[in-house]
């Protein structure tokens, strides 16, 4: 047993920080925040393809680094912290994986080299309406190879190239890839709750439409790559939640009320201790998620389920109570509180909501208690 | 990042089994299953412990010189895994050698570590740790009972509370205060006493679960020699330290039912629109149940990382006590309250699972208290995890005689 980064995937995680700290400061952040022209930092995006962390996991062949996903799993950590403004996990988690784990040799060829060298944003597209997308409720549809359909919202939508699309084929849920560059595709940008992220509806009619692995499999094809991406993304929520809690702290640490710092009031000690465990717990049922990821392990759908479910629970919580440490400070747009609360809701929602995710985990658990 | 054993662990880990196989076997064919806290329930205790020492299995981690197994911590968790498989296991030695001979370990002469060492670890002789006071818990170091040197012994007169197995122990630690002029941290000595003087007097205490697991004790001039003392005189809080932080150290998966047994629980019992089992309420519930335990083994192997690779864990492991005695509550609770009316029976032979559910809840409050309440717990991670300021001490500097008390 070894459950922890290996020293090599510390020196990179250091590296990342660092990285971001000096590219990915809360002004690029905020610059995207404040422009509704712009739906991610194209600066960022592009050095960050300089580091190569776009084809971290992808394979050497493809023009990857070929490194595993415990790797990107503290690339992931990293642009958490950062809240980076950057269509990493529609491209690197759901795409590329998506692709990596269905694709065809064909699609690899033609996909994997252009996400890797940061040529291809990617998106994923599944969701009709208010509510839960199920079998019975999909309209979206493809006749003799076209895509007729409308999806919202769809998270880096206005920025991709290609998107990753749940709809019916002869009546049955498939998984389509659809070049959104091409013609019958329209993108309309909308406003969300997390602005440092683009939203977009995609209208398709008569785009050109590819399938993505078996036919009629639409379902289970995005529920095995949602569990991919489940684990990287509760990295980014666990990096987000430490950022919390360390702010939180640096502030209690310098706020004078009654006569002394606030830090000292048992009140914010235990408040911090709270956020703290929290992070502890979601940071153990991260590793094990990576572990699965990276061995692609037979309990990869539950240990991911219980990645996501702690790490949604902790960086809400640590970024809704960070904001109440900080008082009416945090409240205000120019301290940087907002940004973890918005990324926090962003995040817990993109791949399905917590509570789909403790179903899932409970099926999971019956089934295996049934064997 | 690997979850699995290592070539070495999983060697280890058949080793263990394969001896367990057996030896439980045996054990359970000599002694069978008698009832807590009768004699013949302590008798299997000492004679599977003896076993255990036998075969180098108790006290994994300390040198083979004394007794113990010379081996690894991570061996030691893997031991604890299987025996807790094996379904053997008794309570008796866990605060004598989790915390009360290591102290003893650390501050005694060789002659008293020759003495006391190996019979501790044999299972032969149990100890009791006797720090807690009516004017005390949390606040041990406002302890009155009182040590005045006398020629060359010391005379012992007060009363500690809350003493687990002070019944049945042979030998305890004992925190006192040997000087009330001094502030109350810097007045206080540790000594170790034979629980069989008869200046001990050990008054069982009714517990609210109805059993009589802890005590008062009373000391009247008990006398002890100065060779009893564990560190310096006015030391007693820094030996103190060490005891409760071998407290934390002394991994106890905690005993009860977990997410396992309410969902066992919950598959057979009939809920508002179906099985209990199908409710949505429950299963979100049964989820985090699960989250929060995965959450703590994962931790517990992170520490287990940090030890293989030569660091020291540090106060963060205070986490699991908040979390499994807060999250056992809750879980009886639910499944006490999903078996409705029926729920509130506690007779073995007609609720679920011999009651184990309803002893669970009345367990809980307990678990949450002793060894730290939560929220002293919290304050160990807020000041020694995150390094926040301490709470506002009005006694610091204030003589202990002199400072003020309530009831
Ligand atoms: C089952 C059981 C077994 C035990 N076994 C032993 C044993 O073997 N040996 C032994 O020495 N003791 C033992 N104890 C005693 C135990 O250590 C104490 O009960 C515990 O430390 C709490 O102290 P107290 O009971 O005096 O509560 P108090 O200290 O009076 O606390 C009362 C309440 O005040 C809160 N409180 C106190 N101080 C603070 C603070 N600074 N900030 C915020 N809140 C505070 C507490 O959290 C609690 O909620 C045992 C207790 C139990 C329940």
């Amino acid at each position: 047993m070894d459950f922890d980064y290996s020293d090599d995937q510390k020196f990179l995680k250091d590296e990342a920080r660092k990285f971001l700290a000096a590219r990915c400061p809360p002004s690029v952040v905020r610059g995207v925040l404040d422009d509704p022209a712009k739906s991610y930092d194209a600066g960022l995006w592009s050095a960050v393809a300089e580091q190569g962390w776009l084809g971290a996991a992808i394979p050497e062949d493809y023009d990857g680094l070929g490194l595993g996903r415990v790797e990107l799993c503290a690339i992931a950590e990293e642009l958490g912290r950062a809240v980076a403004p950057i269509p990493f996990a529609s491209t690197v988690y759901i795409l590329a994986e998506a692709v990596m784990a269905y694709g065809s040799e064909e699609q690899k060829a033609a996909i994997l080299p252009r996400v890797a060298a940061g040529e291809l944003i990617g998106c994923l597209a599944t969701s009709e309406g208010p509510g839960v997308i199920t079998p019975s409720a999909l309209q979206a549809r493809v006749e003799g190879g076209k895509l007729f359909g409308v999806k919202i919202p769809v998270t880096d939508g206005d920025a991709a190239a290609m998107a990753l699309v749940l709809a019916n084929e002869g009546g049955r849920p498939g998984l389509f890839l659809v070049d959104l560059k091409a013609s019958g595709v329209k993108v309309e940008t909308l406003e969300s709750l997390d602005p440092t992220r683009g939203v977009a509806r995609l209208t398709f009619d008569g785009a050109a439409a590819d399938r993505l692995g078996e036919a009629g499999q639409g379902f289970e094809l995005v529920q095995a790559i949602l569990d991919r991406a489940a684990v990287l993304l509760a990295f980014e929520q666990l990096g987000g939640a430490d950022r919390c809690l360390e702010m939180a702290r640096e502030y209690a640490l310098g706020r004078y009320a009654f006569g002394r710092v606030i830090a000292g009031y048992q009140a914010m000690k235990h408040k911090l201790a709270d956020m703290y465990v929290k992070n502890e717990v979601a940071r153990s049922n991260a590793y094990y998620g990576a572990w699965a990821l990276n061995v692609d392990a037979p309990e990869l759908p539950t240990a991911a389920a219980a990645a996501r479910i702690a790490a949604s629970d902790a960086f809400w919580f640590a970024s809704k109570e960070s904001i109440q440490v900080h008082g009416g400070m945090g409240f205000t747009w120019d301290v940087d509180c907002h940004l973890y609360y918005r990324r926090s809701r962003q995040l817990s929602l993109v791949a399905g909501a917590p509570k789909l995710w403790k179903e899932r985990l409970v099926s999971e658990l019956e089934k295996k208690n049934a064997a | 990042m690997d979850f699995n054993d290592s070539p070495e662990e999983a060697a280890y880990r058949d080793k263990a089994r394969a001896w367990l196989a057996e030896n439980a076997a045996a054990h359970l064919a000599e002694h069978g299953e008698p009832k807590p806290t009768t004699p013949e329930h302590m008798a299997a205790g000492k004679a599977w412990q003896a076993r255990k020492a036998a075969a180098g299995y108790a006290c994994i981690t300390w040198p083979a010189a004394i007794g113990g197994g010379g081996g690894t911590p991570i061996q030691s968790v893997i031991f604890g895994q299987e025996e807790t498989k094996a379904g053997v296991g008794y309570g008796y030695f866990t605060i004598g050698l989790g915390m009360c001979v290591p102290t003893v370990m650390a501050f005694a002469d060789d002659a008293t570590k020759q003495r006391f060492v190996s019979p501790a670890v044999k299972g032969e002789e149990i100890w009791c740790q006797l720090f807690s006071e009516p004017a005390g818990g949390s606040d041990v170091a406002a302890l009155r009972t009182r040590a005045v040197k006398d020629g060359e012994d010391w005379v012992i007169n007060g009363q500690k509370v809350w003493t687990t197995g002070a019944h049945y122990c042979d030998y305890g630690i004992v925190l006192v205060r040997t000087d009330v002029d001094a502030p109350k941290h810097k007045g206080l000595t540790m000594f170790w006493i034979d629980m069989r003087d008869p200046a001990v007097e050990v008054r069982p205490i009714h517990q609210m679960t109805g059993g009589r697991e802890f005590n008062e004790v009373y000391f009247t001039d008990l006398r002890v020699k100065d060779s009893q003392r564990l560190g310096g005189i006015g030391d007693g809080w820094k030996v103190a330290l060490v005891t409760l932080m071998n407290e934390r150290l002394a991994v106890g998966g905690s005993a009860g039912p977990d997410y396992r047994q309410v969902m066992e629980l919950a598959r057979g019992l009939s809920g508002a629109n179906g099985p209990a089992l199908k409710d949505t309420a429950f299963r979100e519930k049964l989820a985090d149940w699960y989250v929060n335990s995965q959450g703590l083994k994962f931790t517990r192997f992170r520490t287990m990382t940090a030890l293989s690779r030569g660091q020291t864990p540090g106060p963060e492991s205070s986490i699991g006590k908040i979390i499994s005695a807060n999250q056992l509550q809750d879980l009886a609770n639910t499944a006490v309250e999903a078996q409705g009316e029926y729920g509130i029976l506690t007779d073995p032979g007609l609720s679920p699972m011999e009651a184990a559910f309803q002893n669970s809840l009345m367990w809980a409050p307990g678990l949450r208290i002793a060894g730290g309440t939560d929220e002293i717990l919290k304050n160990i991670i807020a000041e020694r995890v995150l390094g926040l300021p301490g709470d506002v001490r009005v006694d610091k500097d204030v003589a202990f005689k002199d400072m003020p008390t309530g009831r």
